[in-house]
């Protein structure tokens, strides 16, 4: 078992004295926001310092009309996002608290954890990711410098796209310390259509045809449970109730499109960021594949007995597993990638959290986390290599 | 002129056998005579011009592959090069590099309307995209002001924009996967058919790093169904404190218009003047605001914005009821910049972002410079998203304006920064503002970016000279000129 110190910064000059005593001794840095996804890959081997960065906290600057958010990154997600809502806007690309994907209680998500590991929900589908709406940040490398990269506007072409590898990057290469983040406006109104009775296949294909249509559709998901599939759309009132009569009649030869009352409908959203379907899996996949292979990857899938949830209209599949079997190379098969969400601390130390790249992508991507982090001070063994 | 890296004369020296070398790869694609290479010497910034040592146009992976992986152990250095329309010298050569032009790369290799993606070479024109998939209802949503003729892999270096990028993204929003060939000879592939790559994301890192870290043989774009309509108004303000104001409401009030561009009182004069739009000329701001969607959401975003603008004074306000309508809206403000070219013998466009709040003070500062160099300007702006690009109006044949106008503009640059924006919206750093990458990055920020492209290209071989300032020296120079209207493409609308 690995020593673990730890150490709360409160600025970037504390950062920057810790990378520069790591770099001296032998210890390496966790960085942690709220925790909520600590179980998310290997523990670690080596001596470790556990940097908490929620002292990181605190909103910088925000003027609704610039669609854009100052944050530091250890500020926990659920304030960002009251604060947003009282300004009638949102974080578009809907990102969730994953507390109880690993059985914890919710709330203790930073919207630094957010960035770090990608973290985008449903909406995905039509708003895009979170290295879609990570503007610019501040951060510390792993040489021990402070850095800022991109910008606080949201059209910015200048020197390298530095946000995108931010997000993702799992406190990987620097430490955060504050993030413009894009806001958009919330929508007027949300409506859920749904779609019962449709195996995965006719699913996929209701949702390609939604999604090809002029209906707008924000997000759309299949809950093989209750064999639902569902379209949910959102806008001003008079722009969903015209979108809703199309997709009824694009629709009508594939079922009765009903619309979910509004409990129903958060309960049935909620369920793809909790998870509860599949809280008993011991192994908790989430698998990115092309849309149109997702039915034949399930079928493949179900054979092995594995139980699974379908979210971005085929592209996101939460899948529960008893044990690792032949699942990376299914889903491989469909031109996909798989990550390992949740697991015991054994097989997490045998199986990467991250799905394996290829050998020269691999290559390409050590080099570039050597650039920001020459002697891999965040590389604590989480992930695989060092 | 403007200084790039010193030449290796022995380089230029084996020119013939380098030419011997590549035709071996590409037997029927190296242009070494002088006269043919002049084609290549510039792109669409013209100020600068330079012939590449030769140029190569392979056909396929494997060929691009192999030129990369001989250039890198013969340690020759390599430009990319689409179809050269970079307004800021991404693809202007080097008299010691070989030019590598993807224009052969022109085949769209699959449509997958169920997925809605598109896998694509990347010679093929963005609007060629659009094109392809139209008949089923679908669009690829980036469009920048040159897609008749810009390709996408040039979008991809660039990360380019247009006027609608406020709703639907810049390129690299739209692009979900490359096949790539790095200096070596190594290919990678980056993302793909899916929502997200697996690891780090270095597809997003790929996009807009402007030739700088790999040369792209294949792109996947996602597709759009194309909305069911589109309509445009067309808003005058008395003060461009009160447009300014009237857009911050439009946003706050959860509209997100496809486009939202402004003009000021020079541009729209310039623009009326050539091609007789309707614009009310009495308007010190000029909104043009496009909403597109279902007939149901136009038609009540139209009312909603009408009453916004009317809110904050508007002096008048059109708003279109026919297709025709909207595109004479848009025509003025898509013939900007060569009404302007009418106006002055010359003119230097520039590509700066500010956080919109700033817009009534960066354009009192750009008026009082405007005074203190004795030099015109007109202002259209990409107000949804803060990209502002003025227009600065001199006489290169006056002696001393054309160093005027280039002081003039980097004031306006430094100005854009200082007021939390950045050096270019959309255009690009490539050699036009790279000596201006100071005014936003220290030297320990500019090295960090250095070694990123170190992980690529450590020996500095793509695209050298482009971005960063050269190490060791700080001389400021370069921008895009246009002289009696000439342009590299004058058939290419820019705005």
């Amino acid at each position: 078992m690995a020593s673990v110190t730890m150490a709360c910064p409160r600025d970037a000059a504390d950062l920057v004295a810790l990378v520069a005593a790591a770099r001296a001794g032998a210890t390496r840095l966790a960085l942690c926001g709220g925790g909520s996804k600590a179980a998310f890959g290997a523990v670690p081997t080596g001596p470790v310092t556990r940097v908490d960065m929620r002292g990181f906290a605190g909103i910088v600057d925000y003027d609704p009309a610039e669609l854009v958010l100052t944050v530091r990154p250890g500020t926990p997600l659920a304030e960002v996002e009251t604060l947003l809502a009282a300004h009638g806007q949102m974080l578009a690309f809907e990102p969730f608290d994953h507390g109880p994907i690993h059985g914890c209680a919710g709330g203790a998500a930073t919207i630094g954890g957010v960035i770090a590991a990608g973290v985008a929900g449903s909406r995905r589908l039509s708003r895009g990711q979170a290295r879609d709406h990570l503007l610019g940040f501040a951060a510390v490398s792993g040489r021990g410098e402070a850095f800022v990269a991109g910008a606080r506007v949201t059209k910015n072409v200048t020197g390298y796209d530095l946000p995108k590898i931010a997000c993702g990057s799992w406190g990987r290469m620097f430490a955060l310390t504050e993030l413009h983040v894009k806001t958009l406006p919330r929508a007027e109104m949300q409506q859920t259509l749904v779609i019962d009775g449709l195996n995965p296949a006719a699913a996929v294909l209701a949702m390609s045809r939604a999604l090809g249509s002029q209906g707008a559709v924000a997000a759309a998901a299949h809950d093989p449970i209750a064999r639902r599939t569902a379209l949910r759309l959102e806008g001003f009132a008079a722009s969903v109730a015209a979108r809703r009569a199309l997709l009824e009649g694009l629709l009508a030869d594939t079922g009765v499109l009903g619309a979910l009352d509004a409990d129903a409908a958060t309960a049935f959203w909620q369920g793809f960021r909790d998870l509860a379907a599949l809280a008993d899996a011991p192994l908790l996949w989430r698998v990115i594949v092309p849309a149109g292979h997702a039915p034949g990857l399930i079928e493949a899938l179900e054979l092995t007995g594995a139980r699974w949830l379908m979210d971005w209209a085929g592209g996101l599949l939460w899948v529960g597993t008893r044990a690792d079997g032949a699942l990376r190379s299914l889903v491989e098969a469909a031109g996909g990638h798989a990550d390992l969400v949740r697991a015991d601390a054994a097989t997490r130390g045998r199986i990467p959290a991250r799905h394996p790249q290829a050998p020269a992508v691999a290559a390409l991507e050590a080099r570039v986390r050597r650039a920001f982090d020459p002697d891999g001070v965040f590389e604590t063994g989480r992930f695989g290599d060092s | 002129m403007l200084a790039m890296p010193p030449v290796d004369h022995q380089v230029v020296a084996r020119r013939a056998a380098i030419a011997r070398a590549l035709r071996a790869i590409v037997p029927d694609g190296v242009i070494d005579d002088p006269d043919a290479l002049r084609v290549y010497e510039s792109d669409g910034l013209t100020a600068y011009r330079q012939p590449p040592l030769l140029t190569v146009l392979p056909q396929t992976t494997a060929q691009v592959a192999q030129i990369l992986r001989w250039c890198h152990q013969q340690g020759i250095k390599v430009v990319p090069r689409g179809s050269g329309t970079s307004l800021s010298g991404g693809a202007l050569p080097l008299a010691d590099a070989v030019l590598l032009g993807m224009g052969r790369f022109n085949r769209i290799l699959s449509i997958d309307y169920q997925d809605r993606i598109v896998v694509t070479q990347p010679g093929v024109t963005n609007l060629a995209i659009t094109r392809a998939v139209e008949d089923a209802g679908f669009y690829y949503a980036p469009d920048p002001s040159s897609q008749i003729a810009c390709s996408i892999g040039g979008n991809v270096a660039e990360n380019s924009g247009g006027v609608h990028c406020l709703k639907y993204g810049l390129t690299t929003n739209n692009v979900l996967g490359v096949e790539m060939v790095l200096i070596d000879g190594e290919v990678v592939r980056l993302g793909g058919a899916t929502f997200e790559a697996a690891g780090l994301d270095l597809l997003g890192l790929v996009v807009g790093s402007e030739g700088l870290l790999g040369v792209v043989t294949e792109v996947t774009v996602a597709i759009l169904p194309r909305p069911e309509t589109a309509r445009a108004l067309l808003i005058g303000f008395a003060g461009v404190e009160a447009a300014g104001q009237a857009v911050a409401a439009i946003i706050a009030a959860g509209i997100i218009p496809a486009g939202m561009e402004m003009m000021d009182k020079a541009a729209t004069h310039a623009a009326e003047a050539f091609v007789h739009a309707g614009y009310p000329l009495d308007a010190e701001a000029l909104l043009i605001i496009e909403l597109d969607g279902p007939q149901a959401e136009c038609d009540h975003l139209i009312d909603a914005v009408r009453a916004i603008t009317q809110g904050f004074g508007c002096t008048s306000c059109r708003i279109s009821e026919t297709e025709a309508d909207r595109l004479n809206f848009w025509a003025g403000r898509k013939a900007a910049f060569p009404a302007v070219g009418r106006l002055s013998p010359d003119y230097y466009c520039m590509d700066g972002t500010i956080p919109r709040r700033q817009l009534a003070h960066v354009l009192r500062r750009m008026a009082d410079l405007s005074a203190q160099y004795g030099l015109g300007v007109a202002n259209v702006f990409h107000a949804g998203d803060g990209n502002l690009h003025p227009l600065i109006m001199y006489d290169a044949n006056i002696a001393g304006q054309l160093e005027q106008a280039e002081a003039f503009g980097a004031d306006i640059l430094r100005l854009c920064v200082e007021v939390g924006g950045v050096l270019t919206g959309e255009h690009g750093v490539g050699v036009e503002k790279r000596d201006l990458m100071p005014a936003m990055f220290t030297d320990g920020e500019l090295a960090q970016q250095r070694s990123l492209k170190a992980a690529f290209d450590p020996d500095g071989l793509l695209n050298p000279g482009k971005v960063f300032p050269l190490l060791h020296r700080c001389a400021e120079q370069g921008r895009v000129h246009v002289h009696h209207g000439q342009t590299a493409f004058p058939d290419l609308p820019r705005f």
